[in-house]
């Protein structure tokens, strides 16, 4: 019962493992200081956590260490823990047939991030996506506007906070 | 839209804006782009999406991990098995589930036929797209057989919900051997037909040949997956890099092309069909018996027999139904190839009877974010070949 408590978020800080820290991967990132906040492998996957001020530079580390594809980014939002929001990258080489997950924790208030489109040019729609669903602001996205939503809409839907049914008419001016 | 050009900028640039769709036949789906002309040419391509955003991801959240089958039906509604399989085999993974063979052998196989099903509405609506109206009415023609199959295994045509959390809804159903192997001994020789009507037609070579070309790693970089990929030369498909549901004990290969145009992505998926069957038949010959579900009584409802008689079956089919059952906390990605493309389920759980978080990475989503480098500085007419090439499933983008 003590780890299912623990539930979505690890309390503690842990020690990241010797397993984790002989991966070439971490070894990547580690080139760059600071940026290596934890490191686990749960049913086979890799998980990182990045600084999120650090994210463009592990980008780029990765990058060149044959992650040619970002698979996508999302966003798990914690409310009402804080930190809030965990901006996901799913990176995968195709060199190395490996994936790798990428984990940055942005607080509740005004949540924003660099932007990764720099590195992959797929980064685009997905920080959009997430922009739209979740409120979270990617610094340096050319074109940071919502993207499913319409325009006009106000609220971030896949914020847990944002009701599963419509709270309000939405067509006001109509 | 901020990015569209107004008119005074347009007429500076003696470019004309020409607003596509959302409504357009050509658009499959609810699709509208922007398109900037120079005469014939396109200056900047601007895709607008969302019109069938139907909040899919939120939904999630307050469905039973059960309940969710069905909404990833409507994910893709071509490729609505992969999706059920995608989320099924991610869950799974969460509990840590054992499928027994012959429910693994059937995934595959209903898989298959998944793809030989989307395949065909792309054939058909492309060809319908270029000018070829005849093909459509082929494929729509054995198209139906494969959902005649859907029809029996699961009693929907197109919403099949017919996979789930521990194995499959139902054993396969009476008489399903016979419309399997009804289907492989007429299929292969239709595929000729699409074949002989378009691989030599001189207007289809010349509609397609050198059409929307990309190079490989502009497709990777923007996000492009599946036959995409083949068509420019990289033999990347997730059944051989990261198998899944017992994919390695299949023979097949996995067809590419280098040329990386329209007529490659469509000799890719018309070699993907052939393999498909070649699937199909090593699934079908070899179905293992036994167990359609998995041992796991707190997740797998009871027979319905067992829930009558003993008290125990009914203790778990009473907590199923009303609570459904709860997932350790964890995450996991799971990707499959799904007939656009990779498919990938990052489902999130916190310990409860519901998801925490689903996110779908859709294969159409990556591949329609190709489209500005596809159209940009190409001829209007080429605009529909290259579209369709990219075979994007609306709700597949918008979800």
């Amino acid at each position: 019962m003590e780890e299912e408590s623990t539930g979505l978020v690890s309390d503690c800080k842990q020690m990241i493992s010797e397993e984790v820290k002989a991966m070439r991967v971490v070894q990547a990132v580690e080139a760059c200081e600071g940026a290596l906040l934890d490191g686990s492998i749960a049913r086979g996957e890799l998980v990182l956590e990045i600084a999120s001020g650090l994210i463009v530079a592990v980008a780029r580390l990765l990058r060149a260490d044959s992650f040619v594809r970002l698979s996508a980014v999302t966003c798990v939002d914690l409310y009402p823990m804080e930190p809030r929001f965990e901006v996901v990258y799913q990176l995968h080489s195709l060199e190395r047939n490996e994936r790798v997950r990428l984990k940055c924790k942005l607080s509740g208030t005004d949540p924003a991030i660099d932007s990764v489109m720099g590195v992959w040019r797929s980064a685009n729609w997905y920080e959009r996506e997430v922009f739209d669903m979740f409120g979270v602001v990617f610094r340096g996205h050319p074109d940071l506007k919502r993207i499913l939503m319409p325009e006009d809409w106000t609220g971030h839907p896949l914020r847990k906070d944002y009701p599963i049914h419509g709270h309000k008419y939405s067509y006001q001016n109509e | 839209m901020s990015d569209s050009p107004t008119i005074t900028e347009a007429a500076k640039r003696r470019t004309m804006t020409l607003n596509m769709g959302p409504q357009h036949p050509s658009t499959h789906g609810v699709l509208r782009v922007l398109l900037e002309l120079d005469g014939e040419t396109i200056v900047k391509a601007s895709p607008d999406i969302g019109f069938l955003h139907t909040g899919i991801e939120k939904e999630c959240e307050v469905k039973t991990w059960q309940q969710v089958v069905p909404l990833t039906d409507r994910v893709d509604y071509l490729a609505n098995l992969s999706n059920n399989l995608c989320y099924c085999l991610a869950v799974e993974k969460l509990l840590g589930l054992e499928i027994p063979p012959r429910a693994q052998w059937m995934r595959v196989m209903l898989t298959e036929l998944t793809r030989i099903n989307s395949h065909l509405v792309w054939l058909g609506t492309h060809a319908i797209d270029i000018g070829a109206m005849s093909v459509m009415l082929y494929c729509f023609r054995d198209r139906e057989e494969v959902l005649k199959i859907f029809e029996a295994f699961s009693g929907q045509r197109m919403m099949t919900s017919y996979f789930r959390v521990g194995g499959l809804a139902l054993d396969a159903p009476r008489g399903w051997q016979k419309m399997i192997t009804d289907f492989l001994g007429s299929f292969p020789s239709k595929i000729d037909e699409y074949e002989n009507l378009l691989t030599n037609n001189p207007i289809w070579l010349q509609r397609t040949k050198g059409v929307g070309h990309m190079a490989l790693d502009d497709l990777l970089d923007v996000g492009a997956t599946g036959p995409l990929i083949r068509a420019a030369g990289l033999a990347w498909d997730i059944r051989k890099s990261e198998p899944y549901s017992g994919y390695e004990q299949f023979q097949f290969e996995v067809p590419t092309r280098t040329e990386s145009d329209v007529f490659a992505r469509y000799s890719v998926r018309v070699a993907e069909l052939r393999e498909s069957v070649k699937i199909i038949r090593q699934a079908f010959d070899g179905m293992p018996g036994g167990a359609f579900q998995a041992d796991a009584p707190g997740v797998v409802l009871p027979e319905r027999e067992k829930m009558k008689t003993q008290m125990e079956s009914l203790i778990y089919h009473f907590k199923i139904v009303t609570e459904g059952f709860g997932v350790p906390a964890g995450e996991v990605y799971q990707t499959i190839e799904a007939p656009r493309g990779e498919l990938g389920y990052y489902v999130v759980s916190d310990g409860t009877s519901k998801p925490y978080r689903v996110h779908m990475r859709t294969p159409s989503f990556g591949n329609l974010m190709t489209m500005p480098s596809m159209l940009e500085g190409r001829l209007l007419a080429d605009s529909i070949a290259s579209l369709g090439s990219m075979d994007f499933v609306l709700g597949d983008v918008d979800r």
